[in-house]
């Protein structure tokens, strides 16, 4: 590994890099103009997200040539937050619940004065 | 048969040489991250940023998921006019465009700083300014957009779900934030560098760091793209 020099790698691979995240914008972009709904829609939603950001980590960030010590000291803490935003989806999906019993009422039978 | 063992255990021996990697920069007594110490801090508190944002996102989940008022649609509440024809989520994608250009000419200046190009460094970073500039800029017109035209606040707003108002101006206040702060940054970096301050120090690790930051800010965009608009 390349630590007495640095990060250093030929800049052809910056810039096919640049090419792909354009490329996967570009279709994340046009699965709304698609106008594609539903689980298709937040299954190419969520595999372009992550082809993104792990290209711009892996590469742009040099993580990818990194040594394995500071790799996991970096990549595992964040999926912690996988626990909270699991429990805040099921804590989400309760209120509504909840509010679709108490509120939802409201609308279906009017108050009368 | 016997060629998929011969991979099976070059496989293993590869698991393990990475593991005895692993508990020897732990185990040796010394620094554990090979690395600048500036540039473990900056993963450091990349991390922690990380958290905050999650944050963030998960909050706007939260309260998204438990109104039973409709979310106002983004693509049409982002859409803009273009020559008569109404495009739906337009200036969006094109801060997107920017936000990951300015990542591109950031990396290349991180590359020309170990080739210690002290002319190209400087150029390249404050292009990357640049379009951090021009991000802002288009960030301020979205919010003038939605707060005069629109009528968005943060308690309530005529589209729908009175939460709209307080998640985009959190979560996009506080990245733009992060992209004007980049900008101070990189613009200071830019011009020590074009001083000469790192050819008297011998080196550019300071380019490499301030490029950390800045492609973090274009990861965090990643994902509020997906979350915030797309959703």
């Amino acid at each position: 590994m390349e630590h007495a020099e640095g990060q250093q790698h030929p800049i052809s691979i910056y810039l096919k890099i640049w090419i792909l995240l354009f490329v996967l914008s570009t279709m994340s972009y046009m699965v709304d103009y698609l106008e594609f709904q539903g689980y298709l829609r937040w299954f190419l939603i969520i595999t372009f997200m992550l082809l993104k950001a792990g290209f711009i980590v892996a590469i742009f960030m040099h993580m990818r040539w990194e040594r394995l010590a500071l790799m996991y000291t970096i990549l595992l803490p964040p999926l912690c937050l996988l626990v909270l935003i699991s429990l805040m989806a099921i804590e989400g999906d309760y209120t509504f619940l909840l509010r679709a019993v108490f509120f939802g009422q409201e609308s279906v039978v009017p108050f009368e004065h | 048969m016997s060629d998929s063992s011969q991979i099976d255990s070059q496989g293993a021996v590869a698991v393990q040489a990475a593991l005895h990697e692993i508990v020897d920069d732990w185990s040796a007594d010394k620094q554990v991250f090979h690395v600048p110490w500036g540039k473990a801090m900056m993963w450091i508190f990349l991390v922690s940023d990380t958290f905050i944002f999650t944050c963030f996102l998960t909050g706007y989940m939260t309260v998204r998921m438990s109104t039973t008022v409709p979310w106002p649609i983004p693509s049409e509440v982002f859409a803009l006019v273009i020559g008569g024809a109404n495009i739906p989520l337009v200036l969006i994608a094109i801060m997107t465009f920017i936000l990951i250009s300015s990542s591109g000419t950031m990396a290349m200046a991180v590359n020309f700083a170990y080739r210690r190009d002290r002319v190209k460094v400087g150029v390249l970073m404050l292009v990357t300014a640049a379009f951090g500039v021009s991000f802002v800029g288009m960030q301020a017109f979205e919010w003038t957009k939605l707060i005069v035209e629109e009528g968005v606040r943060p308690w309530g707003n005529p589209m729908g779900a009175a939460q709209f108002g307080s998640s985009f101006f959190m979560i996009t206040g506080f990245h733009g934030l992060h992209v004007s702060i980049g900008v101070i940054y990189l613009t200071i970096v830019a011009l020590k560098v074009m001083r000469g301050d790192y050819d008297k120090k011998g080196n550019y690790e300071i380019v490499e760091i301030a490029g950390l930051y800045w492609h973090f800010v274009d990861l965090v965009w990643v994902f509020i793209f997906a979350f915030f608009y797309l959703w």
